[in-house]
C-alpha cells in the first residue's frame, strides 16, 4: 500500500520526552518524533527496554500518573494535543479518536462478561443507539473480524475462545466506533504464527476499508517486513532512525539498525544432518496421557502419541511446533521431569523411562528452560546455582568453583560475577548464566526447551552463536525446541515438526524447511511472517526452492 | 565461602553490571527495620512493645516486690507510697503483678510462635511436597480447624491439667494448621517453579531442595503470620486465665488478674483496668507491627486491604 503526500496526518509526536516521576537521572525516552497519515501503518520496533511500549501509552493518556510524566514535546491527534486536553475529552477521544490493542486478548477482556455484552458496552457509553440497533451493530462487527457464528459467540465468555478469537474480539472493541488511529501493542506475540497471520491480514483490511492509521508496536522484524508502510526504529528511548519499509530493511544508515536487522534468522536452513557418530538419545513410541481413562468414558487427554526419534552425538535437533502441540511434553519426559505412560527413553544406550534413581541419569541430560527470570532461584548467587550441581555429585567445592569460572567464561561472563544475584544481569546474561549451569555438567544432551524465545533478537541472535559454539567444542548433543521457524532453520541439522501430540514430519533441516511434504509443515511455513526476505543479507530470499515470493 | 573473586573489573567490556554497592545495602534486615520505622503508628506500636519488653527482663528492677506474697491485713488497698497501684483481695502488690504479668504473657506468646511455626512447617513441607502425605495430614488439619481454639485449649487444659507447659502446647495446637496451610501453599507454589525444577535436574536431593529453594519463600508470610499468633496467644492466655483453665492462679498473669478482680469489679475496677490495659496494649502493638510487616512485605495485599 502507498500513502501519497496529501494524505492527512493524524498522529504527530513532536519532541515527546518522557520522565519518571520523580524526575530520574535519564528520561525513559527522549527527544522522539514521528507522523502518522491516514490509512498509514508505522511500525514502532525495538527491543525491550526502548521505550515502544511507553511511548504508545503516552499518546493513549495511559501513562501512569504517579510514576511517568510527559516532561516536553506534543503528541497531536488531528491537530489537537492531547497532553492538554481535559479528562472528560481524552476519554470522548479514546472512544472515537484512538483505540488500543493489547498483547494479551485474555487479560483485556473481562472474564465475567461475556464477549458480545463488552463490545456493546463501548457502544452504550459513547453512542445514544438503542439496544436493537447496538446488538445490530455489534454482531456486524463480529462478522467483520471474521468471527464464526456470531450469535454464539456474542453469548460466548472469554475463556469459551481461543486465543486467536479473543484478539478478534478486543480488535472488534477497538474499531467498533471507527477510531483515526488504532495502536497495536505487540498484539500478535501472545499468538502461534498461523493465528498470527490472520490477525494481521485481518488489520490490513480493516483499516483499508476505514483508513485508520495504525501505530503497530512490536519486536518482530518479520511481522514488520509484512504490514509496516514506515517503520520508526527506537533503541533505550532514543529515536535510531525512521524510513520506509524497503530503506529500513534493505539500505539501513544506522549501525543499531543493521545490527537489529541483519539479527533477525532467515529461514533458509544452514545445516546438514551429522553423520557417522554414535546416537546419544533415541525415543521410541513415546506416549504421554495426561488424565486417567475410565471404563466407560475417557477424559483423558494425549498430549504425545507413539513420538520417535534420534539425536545423534553433537547434532541439533530441532522439535518444532505450536503451542498445544505436545513439543515441551516430550522435552519434559526425556528429562523425566514428567513420567512417559508408555515408550522408552534411551540415553546413551540405557532406557531411562522405568529407572528408579534418576541421579545417574540426570548428569547426563541437562535441561536449559524457557523463561531465564525464573529459572534462577533468585535468592543465591550465580556461583551457588552453578556449583550446586557439581557439589551434588561429589565434585568438592574448590574444584566446583574452579569448574564454574571457566565455564563462565565459556559463555563469555567473566568469573567475577560468581558471587552476584540473578537480579543483576539481563535476561540474555541469565540466559546464558543458565547454560552455563547446564554446560558445567558436561551433559552428553542439552535439552533447550524455547531457551530463545523470551529473547530480545539481537541476543537471541548471540545466544544462537553462544550455543553452536559449545556443540562445537564439547561436542554435546541438542535437543532444541522451538515454536519459531527462523530458529529453528538457523540452528538445526534435523527437525521434527509436531501437531497435536503426533510427529507429522521430521528429517534433516534442509529437506523438511525447504521442501515441505506434510500439509501441515507448509502451513506453519506459509505463516511465518516474511518468508521471503533473507534479513541478514538485506535482501529478497533469492533461490528458496519450494518457496514462491509472497 | 572464601571469596577470590572480588569485584575486580569485568574482562568482558560488553556486560553492563550494575553497582554492586547499590544491590548489596538492601538487605532484608536492614530493609525491614526502615520498613517499620516508616510511619507514626509504626514508630509507637514498637515502641510500646519494646517498652512491655524491658519491663518483663527487667522486672526485678523495677520496684516491684514479690508478686505472690500475700498480706490479709493490706486487702483491696488504694494506690500508696508502699503500693503504687493498691493492692488485690489478697493483698498482693498490683503493680508488680502487672509487671511481672509481662513475663507470663510475652513467654506465652513467643513460645506459641516457635511451636505453632516449628510444627506448621513441618507439616506444611510434609504436605505441599509429598501428594500422599497431602490427603491424609490436611484432612485432621481440617478437622483441628473446625474445633473452635478456645475450646480445644479448655479441652486440652482439662486433660493434662494446668501448669504454663501445657498452656503453652493448648494454645500452640490451635494454631497449628493456619501455619501448615500456609506453608503448604509456599510449596506448591514454588514446586512448579523453573528453578526449583532447574534444581532437581542437577541431582538435588529432597531436603536440600526444601530447605535451598523453598523454605526461603516462606520466611516472609511466616513472619507476617508470626505476629498475629503472638498477639492471639496472649489473648488466648488470658481468656483462658480468666475463665480458670489456665495457668496456675497464683501464677501473676493479666488473665488470673481479671479473673480475681471480676468479683470486686464493682468496688475497684482497677483491678480488671490495669491488666486490660496491657493486654490491649501489647496485643495492639504487636497486630499493628504484623500489619506493617505484611504490607512491606506483600505489597500486593496491602492495596488490597
Amino acid at each position: 500500500m502507498t500513502t501519497d503526500n496529501q494524505s492527512r496526518v493524524v498522529l504527530s509526536v513532536e519532541g515527546v520526552t518522557i520522565d519518571t516521576r520523580p524526575a530520574g537521572r535519564k528520561p525513559i525516552v527522549r527527544d522522539i518524533s514521528f507522523d502518522v497519515k491516514e490509512g498509514e501503518t508505522v511500525c514502532v520496533v525495538g527491543e525491550s527496554g526502548s521505550g515502544k511500549s511507553v511511548t504508545s501509552m503516552a499518546v493513549m493518556g495511559l501513562l501512569p500518573k504517579d510514576a511517568l510524566q510527559v516532561s516536553k514535546g506534543r503528541i497531536l491527534l488531528d491537530g489537537e494535543d492531547v497532553l492538554q486536553v481535559s479528562a472528560a475529552r481524552m476519554r470522548a477521544l479514546r472512544a472515537a479518536g484512538v483505540a488500543m490493542v493489547f498483547q494479551e486478548p485474555m487479560t483485556a477482556l473481562n472474564p465475567v462478561k461475556t464477549v458480545g455484552e463488552q463490545i456493546d458496552e463501548v457502544l452504550r457509553l459513547h453512542t445514544k443507539d438503542s439496544a436493537a440497533q447496538r446488538r445490530k451493530k455489534v454482531l456486524e462487527m463480529m462478522e467483520r473480524v471474521h468471527l464464526p457464528d456470531v450469535t454464539r459467540i456474542y453469548k460466548a465468555f472469554p475463556h469459551e475462545l481461543s486465543g486467536g478469537q479473543r484478539q478478534r474480539i478486543v480488535i472488534a472493541m477497538a474499531l467498533i466506533l471507527r477510531p483515526r488511529l488504532l495502536l497495536a501493542d505487540e498484539p500478535t506475540t501472545a499468538l502461534d504464527v498461523t493465528t498470527q497471520k490472520q490477525i494481521l491480514h485481518l488489520i490490513k483490511e480493516l483499516q483499508e476499508q476505514e483508513k485508520t492509521a495504525v501505530v503497530f508496536v512490536t519486536h518482530d522484524f518479520g511481522v514488520v517486513s509484512e504490514i509496516a508502510d514506515r517503520i520508526v526504529v527506537m533503541n533505550r528511548g532514543e529515536l535510531v532512525e525512521t524510513g520506509t519499509r524497503d530503506e529500513i530493511l534493505t539500505a539501513p544508515k544506522q549501525d543499531y539498525t543493521r545490527m537489529l536487522v541483519s539479527s533477525v534468522p532467515s529461514l533458509i536452513p544452514r545445516r546438514s544432518p551429522v553423520t557417522g557418530q554414535p546416537k546419544v538419545l533415541e525415543v521410541v513410541g513415546l506416549v504421554k496421557r495426561y488424565g486417567k481413562k475410565g471404563l466407560i468414558s475417557d477424559h483423558s487427554v494425549l498430549a504425545a502419541q507413539e513420538v520417535s526419534f534420534t539425536v545423534h552425538k553433537g547434532e541439533i535437533t530441532g522439535i518444532i511446533g505450536e503451542s498445544g502441540s505436545g513439543k515441551s511434553t516430550v522435552a519434559r519426559c526425556v528429562m523425566r521431569l514428567t513420567d512417559p505412560s508408555q515408550g522408552a527413553v534411551v540415553v546413551n544406550g540405557q532406557d531411562i523411562v522405568p529407572m528408579r534413581r534418576l541421579r545417574d541419569v540426570r548428569k547426563q541430560v541437562q535441561y536449559i528452560f524457557q523463561d531465564p527470570y525464573r529459572s534462577l532461584n533468585p535468592r543465591r548467587t550465580i556461583g551457588q546455582s552453578l556449583m550446586e550441581g557439581l557439589i551434588n555429585y561429589g565434585i568438592d567445592e574448590g574444584e566446583a568453583r574452579r569448574r564454574a569460572g571457566e565455564t563462565l567464561e565459556l559463555v563469555n561472563m567473566p568469573a567475577s560475577v560468581m558471587n552476584r544475584y540473578p537480579h543483576q544481569f539481563s535476561g540474555g546474561q541469565r540466559q546464558r548464566i543458565a547454560i552455563a549451569r547446564a554446560v558445567v555438567m558436561k551433559p552428553d544432551l542439552l535439552i533447550a526447551d524455547e531457551a530463545v524465545s523470551a529473547l530480545d533478537v539481537t541476543v537471541q541472535a548471540q545466544v544462537l552463536r553462544l550455543l553452536e559454539d559449545i556443540r562445537a567444542n564439547t561436542g554435546v548433543s541438542i535437543l532444541f525446541i522451538t515454536h519459531d521457524l527462523r530458529v529453528a532453520a538457523q540452528i538445526c541439522n534435523t527437525v521434527v515438526v509436531m501437531q497435536k501430540g503426533r510427529i507429522v514430519e521430521q528429517g534433516a533441516a534442509g529437506d523438511v524447511l525447504a521442501n515441505p511434504r506434510h500439509d501441515y509443515t507448509r502451513a506453519l511455513i506459509d505463516a511465518a511472517p516474511a518468508p521471503d526476505w533473507d534479513f541478514q543479507n538485506f535482501r529478497p530470499a533469492a533461490g528458496m526452492p519450494g518457496m514462491a515470493p509472497a | 565461602m572464601t571469596s577470590d573473586t572480588a569485584p575486580s573489573k569485568p574482562a568482558q567490556t560488553e556486560l553492563d553490571l550494575p553497582d554492586m554497592a547499590e544491590a548489596r545495602n538492601d538487605s532484608g534486615v536492614a530493609a525491614m527495620i526502615r520498613a517499620i520505622l516508616s510511619s507514626w503508628p509504626a514508630r509507637i506500636s514498637a515502641a510500646v512493645v519494646v517498652l512491655i519488653v524491658a519491663m518483663a527482663i527487667l522486672a526485678p528492677f523495677l520496684g516491684t516486690v514479690d508478686p505472690v506474697q500475700l498480706d490479709p491485713s493490706q486487702r483491696l488497698q488504694g494506690s500508696s507510697a508502699a503500693h503504687w497501684l493498691g493492692t488485690d483481695s489478697y493483698g498482693r502488690d498490683v503493680y508488680s503483678r502487672v509487671v511481672y504479668g509481662a513475663r507470663i504473657s510475652l513467654a506465652v506468646g513467643a513460645g506459641t510462635v516457635v511451636i505453632a511455626v516449628a510444627a506448621g512447617i513441618f507439616f506444611g513441607v510434609l504436605t505441599g511436597y509429598f501428594r500422599w502425605a497431602d490427603i491424609i495430614v490436611m484432612r485432621f488439619m481440617d478437622g483441628l480447624m473446625a474445633i473452635p481454639g478456645i475450646l480445644l485449649a479448655i479441652a486440652l487444659v482439662a486433660i493434662s491439667g494446668a501448669t504454663l507447659t501445657t498452656v503453652l502446647i493448648a494454645i500452640s495446637i490451635p494454631e497449628i494448621p493456619r501455619v501448615a496451610r500456609m506453608v503448604r501453599s509456599v510449596i506448591m507454589g514454588v514446586r512448579s517453579e523453573p528453578y526449583v525444577e532447574a534444581a532437581s535436574v542437577l541431582g538435588t536431593g529432597a531436603l536440600k531442595m526444601v530447605w535451598r529453594h523453598m523454605l526461603p519463600n516462606t520466611v516472609a508470610p511466616l513472619l507476617v503470620q508470626g505476629t498475629y499468633i503472638f498477639a492471639s496467644a496472649i489473648m488466648t492466655e488470658s481468656i483462658l486465665s480468666f475463665l480458670g483453665a489456665g495457668v496456675p492462679p497464683e501464677t501473676p498473669s493479666w488473665g488470673n488478674m481479671m479473673a480475681d478482680g471480676r468479683v470486686y469489679f464493682l468496688v475497684k475496677p482497677e483491678l480488671i483496668l490495669y491488666p486490660g490495659v496491657m493486654v490491649s496494649l501489647t496485643v495492639l502493638s504487636v497486630n499493628m507491627l504484623g500489619d506493617v510487616l505484611r504490607d512491606r512485605l506483600d505489597p500486593r495485599m496491602a492495596k488490597r486491604l
